[in-house]
């Protein structure tokens, strides 16, 4: 049996699910193929992080323009995402690294963005009470927060699947081939075809990308996060470090979620991850010495989601380079969530007109051509 | 005796997980073999649940706790004469591969952590209570019978005031009987053994007459019965009370009665205990007759990882006298594995743990489907809690469901049941047969919960002064 689509989305991560609805919201009949189910790596797991703060110079403009769909999520999937705004705080722990920051807050205001505020040691202590008096102060961005990322995936995909989208779970792609004027996406059930290929595969992307010509450099990683048992109301807004890895929230329901980027082991052909304990254990050192209030608490949990890092840290979007009507957009390098719903949205404004209105080019694969060295697996 | 982080060797060839009849059996018979083992158990002494405090226990009438209690003595002294060690109040937090072979174990002892290396490791963790989701299971004075034994065997103490027993399965006679021969007066039993349960039993009654089991359990119920008032065929069973549970309603032949009650103990049947093999990532089957998930394993004990071999009630459930069998077995899988015996040996020496396995394992069928518990007790309705830790609701579940929550871990991701201190031990059956049910499909669909580590909670400052070992060092210099 073969099924047809305007367009075949690759991948039934927060990206996938956003761009299949933006599809079906422009009337693209659109098609999503997951191999487990949608969210079910680092789309569903990752510390649900909704930040504008702290983001490479190329993807401020992307980031800023996704905000403002965050801001009325719920018109748009019909559900909220737990999507709450209590700010992120980007804290310095020394005078030379607030000055770094003054000079980063100075050059977005020169590109006109004044979502990043330089916040002196009295404000930062008003925001987060909690923090160790050695920091001298840092960078707030006040509109950004944190959503529940299952809830909000999987609201994606309902919207989607609403509007008229087909979703696949279970469906692994096997091989891509063209034939004619459109390509064929051999799976595990059966073939798909469509005149156009998205590819959100994640961890596996570049898998697809080779498959159409367009090899990269792609490394597989699992960022670490570790949950703690309740502990009494002690900080509003997101934290993030700079110098150490560390980024830190506290829910509603009093557990504490402290990430920053310590990998696990990963094994993505076995859906896997290893957590390593000698890391993790330098993460509850850094908090040890930022939030004293946090010693006795306990750890109940940690994890790791599997998904693209790419040698520069920022993401692949755009169309293919060497195949007509293949379009990318993965690599999100441990920061896609936030990026889900505008990157969805561009990506099928790309599909549907053959352009965006914001700058995509530092994204383009073709960055990477001719790198692709021993690391790809 | 270990009980201190410090005094632990920093690399055994073979870690045991739990030191109860399956764990005892096979330090023992590892150290018999020339293997340096290493019984890790929480408990303040070797025993696990079935024989716990046997070498110190505070029950001075031997007659109280039954004769085969003191089976344990003989299986207790010859693990602790051994050479094998055994670290007490030992936390088991975390199993991970190392990159070439063998394992990290995360140890925890008096709040201080550690972590060692084992070639391999076995779990010997036994089993747990199944989940009994009833209206009002989580009032104070509701309580598991296994809860109630645990206070009995380590501390001597029996609940005061008006007592009910509900449920079914043998150790729930088992429990009537030590109270009994206490001195406890127990007001009623109620039977929730679904009636129909005599037909699916039938054809595994033969088995069942010439097995162990047979004469200890008729001793046992006979004796129950002639001191207890027992209401057989119970429909539905709630606890009722505001600050505390005041009465226990049950249904019997579709009228609702009630008796006045301090003390409402629940169980209907253990089930293995899966958290570890589960996180490691083993391969697990699920059980229809026992109703449960367990670690698929070789006739070895050996898990679908290499290095990993489960024995006792972990495995599928069998008993104490089964599980020292089980543990025998699989310390010889682990002697040839790691070149203390030839595969000749290894196969001689199992023959007579194999042969006294076979006997303990008869009946067992019968057993199995005789207390199977009835759905009405296994999949609640309404706004009966399901989750624990997180006060999660069975119609929260059901409505959940359609939203995406297919299986046990988008559940887990919606709605936080399972994600509590404990890791979904005393929900995961429920919540898996709940979205079965919803869903219209088997429970081996829907699937479990993938468990995530630390399989015990650890303070974080615990975590922060961690020694380095000599593999976190490497670690540091590889980054």
């Amino acid at each position: 049996m073969t099924e047809t689509a305007d367009v075949i989305v690759i991948g039934g991560g927060i990206h996938g699910c956003s761009t299949a609805l933006h599809l079906a919201m422009r009337g693209i009949r659109a098609t999503l193929l997951e191999k487990d189910y949608p969210g079910r790596h680092s789309s569903g797991v990752n510390a649900g992080g909704v930040r504008q703060l702290a983001r490479h110079i190329a993807e401020v403009p992307i980031s800023v323009f996704s905000m403002a769909l965050w801001e009325r999520i719920t018109e748009l999937v019909d559900d909220d995402c737990g999507f709450a705004s209590q700010g992120q705080v980007l804290v310095a722990e020394g005078n030379q690294e607030l000055d770094e920051f003054r000079k980063r807050v100075d050059e977005l205001k020169l590109h006109g963005f004044t979502h990043e505020e330089l916040i002196d040691r009295d404000e930062l202590k008003r925001l987060v009470p909690a923090v160790a008096d050695h920091c001298p102060g840092g960078i707030v961005s006040r509109r950004d927060g944190a959503a529940d990322p299952f809830r909000t995936t999987q609201a994606f995909r309902r919207k989607a699947v609403s509007l008229g989208v087909q979703v696949h779970e279970g469906v692994m792609v096997a091989g891509l081939r063209r034939k004619g004027a459109v390509w064929c996406v051999e799976t595990s059930a059966g073939t798909f075809e469509a005149p156009k290929i998205v590819n959100a595969a994640g961890a596996w992307a570049d898998r697809i990308a080779a498959a159409v010509g367009d090899p990269v450099p792609l490394e597989v990683v699992a960022p670490m996060l570790m949950i703690t048992g309740r502990v009494p109301h002690f900080i509003d807004p997101v934290v993030i470090l700079r110098s150490r890895k560390l980024s830190f929230k506290q829910f509603a329901n009093g557990t504490v979620m402290i990430g920053g980027g310590h990998l696990a082991r990963a094994y993505r052909d076995e859906n896997r991850s290893e957590i390593d304990w000698h890391k993790l254990a330098d993460s509850a050192k850094t908090v040890w010495e930022l939030f004293p209030v946090m010693r006795g608490a306990t750890i109940v949990r940690a994890w790791a989601g599997i998904e693209a890092r790419m040698p520069d840290d920022i993401p692949v979007i755009g169309p293919s380079a060497s195949s007509e009507g293949v379009y990318h957009q993965f690599g999100f390098s441990a920061h896609g969530f936030q990026l889900g719903p505008g990157v969805g949205g561009l990506m099928a404004e790309l599909v549907a007109t053959g352009a965006t209105n914001l700058p995509i080019a530092p994204f383009h694969i073709d960055r990477f051509a001719g790198s692709l060295d021993s690391r790809v697996s | 005796m270990i009980r201190d982080v410090e005094a632990l060797p920093a690399q055994v060839d073979l870690a045991i997980v739990g030191a109860g009849p399956a764990g005892l059996a096979a330090a023992a018979m590892a150290a018999s073999l020339g293997l340096s083992a290493l019984m890790l158990d929480e408990n303040p002494d070797v025993g696990g649940q079935i024989y716990r405090a046997i070498a110190a226990n505070p029950v001075k009438d031997r007659a109280l706790l039954g004769e085969d209690y003191w089976r344990g003595e003989a299986l207790a002294k010859e693990a602790v004469s051994s050479s094998a060690q055994h670290a007490a109040g030992a936390v088991v937090w975390s199993v991970s591969p190392l990159e070439t072979s063998g394992y990290e174990i995360g140890v925890s002892i008096a709040g201080r952590s550690r972590i060692i290396a084992a070639r391999e490791v076995m779990l010997a963790t036994g089993a747990l209570e199944r989940p009994f989701p009833i209206p009002g299971w989580t009032l104070p004075g509701v309580m598991s019978c296994g809860g109630a034994q645990t206070a009995l065997k380590a501390s001597g103490l029996v609940p005061g005031g008006r007592l009910v027993i509900a449920g079914c399965g043998p150790l729930l006679w088992l429990i009537a009987s030590q109270y009994l021969n206490a001195g406890v007066s127990i007001e009623a039993i109620l039977d929730t053994t679904p009636r129909t349960n005599w037909l699916s039993a039938l054809p595994h009654l033969p088995a069942f007459l010439i097995s162990p089991y047979l004469a200890k359990g008729l001793k046992l119920m006979l004796a129950v019965r002639q001191k207890v008032r027992v209401i057989a065929g119970i429909e539905a069973v709630r606890a009722e009370g505001t600050d505390k549970v005041e009465a226990v309603a049950y249904t019997k032949s579709g009228s609702e009665r009630r008796i006045a009650v301090d003390t409402l103990l629940l169980h209907q049947g253990v089930v293995p205990n899966i958290n570890l093999s589960n996180a490691i990532g083993c391969r697990h089957i699920w059980d229809d007759m026992q109703l449960t998930w367990k670690p698929e394993t070789d006739s070895w004990g050996a898990t679908s990882v290499a290095g990993i071999t489960v024995a006792g009630d972990g495995a599928g459930i069998a008993g104490a006298e089964a599980a020292a069998e089980r543990g025998r077995i699989a310390a010889l899988g682990v002697a040839q594995r790691l070149g203390k015996i030839d595969v000749p040996a290894r196969d001689r020496k199992a023959v007579a743990a194999r042969t006294a396995h076979a006997r303990f394992e008869r009946g067992r069928l019968f057993l199995d489907a005789m207390y199977r518990p009835a759905k009405v007790f296994r999949i609640p309705q309404g706004d009966t809690i399901v989750c624990r830790c997180e006060e999660v609701t069975a119609e929260r579940i059901r409505a959940t469901v359609p939203l995406g929550a297919t299986g046990p871990n988008q559940m887990k991701s919606f709605l936080r049941s399972g994600m509590g201190p404990c890791q979904g031990r005393l929900c995961g059956l429920t919540v898996a047969e709940l979205i079965a049910d919803v869903r219209g499909v088997p429970v081996r669909e829907v699937g479990y919960y993938r468990l995530r580590p630390p399989i015990k909670p650890i303070t974080l400052g615990e975590l922060a002064s961690m020694p380095k070992t000599e593999a976190s060092e490497k670690t540091v210099v590889r980054v």
